[in-house]
């Protein structure tokens, strides 16, 4: 059967992977290569050997948006995986309007980041306003905490439905058995409920670090960085760079970040995939 | 088998049809392709295009409708595409890189030329640069004019003359900063009996903050550059920023708002309590007047454009800030016959009837040609007449700051000064140590 | 045991329901702001009702539909989508197949150079991206599906395969031995057994296209074309304002279609998710 499928293979994979190079492998490489240029468009650039990454490594404001978005993915990835899971617990119990709930928790999902990001932006600013306080847009910390609560609006629905898929799939018997043994509820939490998730939770957790550590459009229509560009995250202030600044030098300084910022988000998968996946063997 | 056949084809063609059908109804823009193929086919001259990239948010509908009508008229087409405010370089960068790149796009003076010297057409034998009333409207890169101003502006404060007697003054009181703040202070302290405040918002959003962070900004600018006999800078020494505090510190204090909310407010919010009659004074320039004056709206007479006055060198032969920051660039590494579609196209603009029209009446334009028609603008006279009484125009200087970047900056370091979560401290690094950063950063490739 | 079982579960019930009125909140708001007239949509007043006197009927709505070409940027939007995750689920499920089917050193290298794909950010591609768009003439509504196709296909190809490995050869063998060939073979036998997952990628897909912003954004040929998020990034700061009417008018338009197709579907979106997590 194999060889009889093999000798298909321009049908089977040819169209993939033909949209594949033009859409990743080519970009990817020309972005690697034009990230030790200097260039305006792809056509006129200039070998620049490793300057534009030491310019990188020297400019301030990218390095605070390293700090501010891993403090971001930090805070984000705790809060939603916490409440996620706990609203998961909630909603299995059989209690009424569980439907309802899962349906009303879900939604936000299906609106767009810039969207989203407008959305709470006008809410968020009538809070601070009211409450006489400086607007979004002024203060870096409300920024982080206006994009903390617009994430976790966002995300909690759709962790919530892996959490709950995960909780269903228990087998019965065991909670059973447990209780049977007299286990209390907390006992069954943590000794059978967390370790049969943990599938769930790997995924949940590679889900929300990857998202928020790669958070462009909520970011843009939030804060847009502002106040000058103190609640820039990675992806934006690249972003900016790239496009934002006039003259040549800027473009390659801009690739020479999305590459930085490609090994981080590579990096942190594998560290992140290895760490949990090591728990679930444990257990 | 052939009647299995006839069957597919008459399913091929009906297919075809309706993929024709649907292609047309659902592109819009195939409309603009197709009346251009119609127009070519009467004028057959016509075959090179126009791509504009307007960098005029206001402005917009009028260049939409004139790009039409000279479609109409010569079968060229030209398509105008309008950058949303702010997003001039970032659309222009994006925009360049592509196979259809503008042919026409425009710098904003010598520093906005230096990142985009090597796209610019050299000008110097078009007709355009001969219909130029001055050369000084010719930007320059050593011997070739790499960009043509197209439009003089001013800016000043406008007043509302009615509001400003019902307080008990005329603008011939106002013929200093110590004029200004003495009314405006007035104006403050009787803000509940009159009903009004002195100075609308002054909106800090990122949509609409130009009005402070380049436009007020070109005042100390100007008076330093002045004092040193030069014409631009690598390090700005900031001598008149307690100038700049003082005006404003009493744009914000005398105003319909809060300082704590100008971060949220626009230009938009602004205009509207100024048209609200809730303010005297509104920082803007001539391109504000047809928004201003019309039905419902006002009349030449209640309006008044008067210096910025921020109390530094001769104030009483200070005029308005006059000058430009919109020169036009042809993109030489377009095809040849855009570049001469689009030579066509611009000097159409500044010397053909229809042309000159619409840049005077629909855009409210001064345009620096010969063919010019006279502007209705109250504001555009006014400069005139200034000028004509030996007033100095202050020039506009904010075209050789170091960047965009430098500008927001400012612009940041103000909002946050007036919100009370920065210092005018800050502003004063904003200004001035950003300045030394973003030149050495703009030059350094 | 039951009595304080049942307390516990009626708070959760008020606690979840209290939550789920604050979930619901942001879009009601919006939807009450888009009712009001310009002038009332300030950054202090959006929490007040519409008025008598501020409340302007569909006005924002007629505005945001006739001004800035909603409806074609709501068509371009609908094109791109529905092309782009045709196409992602045909050529992905057929090659997801082949890639588990078939094993040699470069259907593996293959399939690791998907799962690559999968992690690598947006900014390291845009620029690159959106020049070979262009270049290749990808950059417009019909056709920037195969970009679609290219960027996505990792995810996609991913999932397919996680789930592939799992179906039994036997039914495939024996459809190749009543002599269909590997295409009807596909066709016929495997793709109706991948029909949840098809559901799954479907969705996942959907919903990342119909609100992508940045990669249509770059990509599309600005001069002529538009989707809803950039033409709502357009409504706030260009044209010299921020039309905030009619951005909220076009914010519940874009919204409301999504949220009757998810009251309809929520079945299949919420088991395609749940299956898409346990598969991935």
């Amino acid at each position: 059967m194999e060889k009889a499928i093999k000798r298909y293979w321009p049908i089977f994979v040819l169209p993939t992977f033909a949209a594949f190079c033009i859409g990743f492998v080519y970009p990817f490489l020309q972005g690697l290569y034009l990230s030790f240029c200097k260039f305006i468009t792809v056509d006129n650039a200039t070998f620049n050997d490793f300057k534009n990454y030491l310019y990188v490594f020297q400019d301030a404001d990218f390095g605070h948006s390293f700090w501010y978005t891993a403090g971001f993915t930090v805070v984000s990835t705790v809060l939603i995986n916490v409440a996620a899971f706990a609203i998961a617990l909630a909603l299995t119990r059989k209690i009424r309007g569980t439907n309802l709930f899962r349906s009303v928790f879900f939604m936000p999902n299906l609106i767009g980041g810039i969207v989203l990001g407008y959305i709470w932006q006008v809410l968020l600013n009538c809070v601070l306003s009211l409450l006489e306080k400086p607007l979004l847009s002024l203060n870096a910390t409300y920024g982080f905490w206006g994009l903390i609560i617009l994430m976790c609006w966002q995300q909690i629905g759709y962790m919530m439905i892996i959490y709950i898929a995960g909780l269903q799939s228990i087998p019965e018997d065991y909670l059973e058995a447990a209780r049977i043994d007299g286990a209390s509820e907390r006992t069954i939490l943590w000794r059978i409920k967390i370790p049969n998730v943990m599938p769930s939770i790997t995924i949940c957790m590679f889900l929300t670090l990857t998202n928020s550590f790669k958070l462009f459009d909520q970011n843009l229509a939030l804060t847009g960085g502002d106040p000058n560009h103190a609640s820039e995250m990675l992806a934006l202030n690249i972003y900016n760079t790239f496009y934002a600044r006039a003259g040549a030098q800027w473009k390659g300084y801009g690739q020479a970040k999305a590459v930085i910022f490609c090994l981080l988000v590579i990096a942190l998968s594998c560290i992140q995939l290895r760490a949990t996946r090591s728990k679930e063997v444990q257990q | 088998m052939k009647r299995m056949l006839a069957l597919l084809m008459a399913l091929a063609m009906v297919f075809a049809l309706a993929a024709c059908g649907s292609e047309a109804a659902s592109a819009p823009a195939a409309e603009a392709e197709a009346s251009a193929a119609e127009g070519s086919a009467a004028a057959p001259a016509a075959d090179g295009s126009v791509y504009y990239l307007n960098f005029k948010p206001e402005q917009d509908e009028a260049w939409q409708n004139l790009a039409k009508a000279y479609t109409a008229e010569t079968g060229v087409p030209v398509t105008v595409v309008t950058a949303a405010s702010g997003t001039y370089e970032e659309t222009l960068m994006s925009e360049m890189g592509k196979s259809e790149a503008p042919t026409l796009f425009q710098v904003n003076g010598p520093v906005g030329l230096a990142n985009w010297k090597d796209y610019c057409y050299d000008l110097s034998g078009s007709k355009i640069y001969g219909e130029l009333t001055s050369q000084d409207f010719a930007l320059k890169d050593g011997d070739a004019v790499a960009g043509i101003a197209y439009v003089i502006e001013s800016y000043g404060i406008i007043t509302n003359k009615t509001l400003l007697e019902k307080a008990g003054y005329t603008i011939d009181d106002i013929q200093s900063f110590a004029d200004l703040k003495k009314v405006a202070e007035d104006i403050t302290a009787r803000k509940d009996e009159l009903g009004f405040a002195a100075f609308s918002s002054a909106g800090m959003d990122g949509s609409s903050d130009w009005r402070f962070k380049t436009h007020l900004a070109n005042l100390p600018i100007y008076f330093e550059y002045k004092d040193k006999g030069i014409g631009a800078t690598d390090a700005i020494e900031g001598t008149y920023l307690s100038n700049y505090k003082d005006i404003w510190d009493l744009y914000t204090n005398n105003s319909t708002c809060d300082p704590k909310d100008l971060a949220g407010k626009t230009g938009d919010d602004s205009r509207n309590e100024f048209l609200d009659s809730k303010a005297v004074f509104f920082q803007n320039g001539s391109w504000e007047y047809g928004n201003l004056v019309g039905e419902g709206k006002f009349t030449d007479d209640d309006l008044a454009m008067i210096p910025i006055y921020i109390g530094v060198g001769d104030e009483a032969n200070q005029g308005l800030c006059t000058g430009t920051e919109n020169y036009w660039c042809v993109n030489k590494n377009a095809a040849e016959a855009d570049v001469q579609a689009t030579l066509d196209f611009i000097y159409w603009c500044v010397s053909s009837e229809a042309g000159t029209k619409a840049m005077a009446d629909d855009m409210g334009f001064v345009i620096p040609f010969k063919g010019a028609q006279e502007s209705p603008n109250l504001f555009v006279k006014q400069d005139a007449a200034y000028t004509a009484a030996g007033k100095t125009p202050v020039s506009w200087n904010f075209t050789t700051m170091p960047s965009e970047e430098w500008k927001n900056g400012v612009g940041s370091a103000l909002t946050a000064y007036s919100a009370g979560t920065g210092d005018w401290d800050g502003v004063v690094s904003a200004f001035v140590d950003g300045w030394a950063t973003e030149y050495a950063a703009a030059n350094a490739g | 045991m039951a009595r304080t079982e049942r307390i516990k579960n009626r708070i959760l019930t008020v606690v979840l329901g209290i939550l789920c009125v604050a979930w619901i909140y942001p879009v009601v708001m919006i939807l009450l702001n888009s009712l009001k007239e310009e002038r009332a949509i300030s950054t202090s007043s959006i929490f007040q009702l519409p008025a008598s006197e501020t409340f302007a009927g569909l006005q924002n709505y007629i505005t945001a539909l006739t001004s800035r070409g909603f409806l074609s940027a709501f068509w371009y939007s609908l094109v791109i989508t529905v092309t782009s995750v045709v196409l992602i689920l045909v050529c992905c499920s057929m090659c997801a197949w082949f890639i588990t089917r078939v094993k040699t050193w470069w259907t593996k290298a293959l399939y690791y150079l998907f799962v690559f794909s999968m992690v690598v950010p947006f900014q390291m591609l845009m620029f690159t991206l959106s020049s070979t768009a262009d270049k290749l003439h990808l950059n417009n509504p019909y056709n920037i599906c195969i970009i679609y196709l290219g960027f996505g296909a990792g995810l996609a190809v991913f999932m397919f395969c996680g789930f592939m490995k799992y179906v039994p050869l036997e039914l495939e063998e024996a459809s190749m031995i009543d002599g269909c060939g590997p295409l009807g073979t596909f066709f016929h036998v495997v793709l109706p057994v991948t029909k949840p997952t098809l559901i799954s990628v479907g969705i996942l897909e959907t919903m990342w296209l119909w609100n992508d912003y940045l990669l249509p954004y770059l990509v599309l040929d600005r001069k002529k074309y538009m989707t809803i998020p950039i033409l709502i990034q357009y409504f706030r700061g260009s044209f010299g304002k921020v039309e905030m009417g009619p951005m909220m008018a076009s914010i519940m338009m874009t919204v409301l279609p999504i949220i009757i197709v998810y009251l309809f579907c929520q079945k299949y979106i919420i088991k395609g998710v749940m299956a898409g997590a346990v598969k991935g």
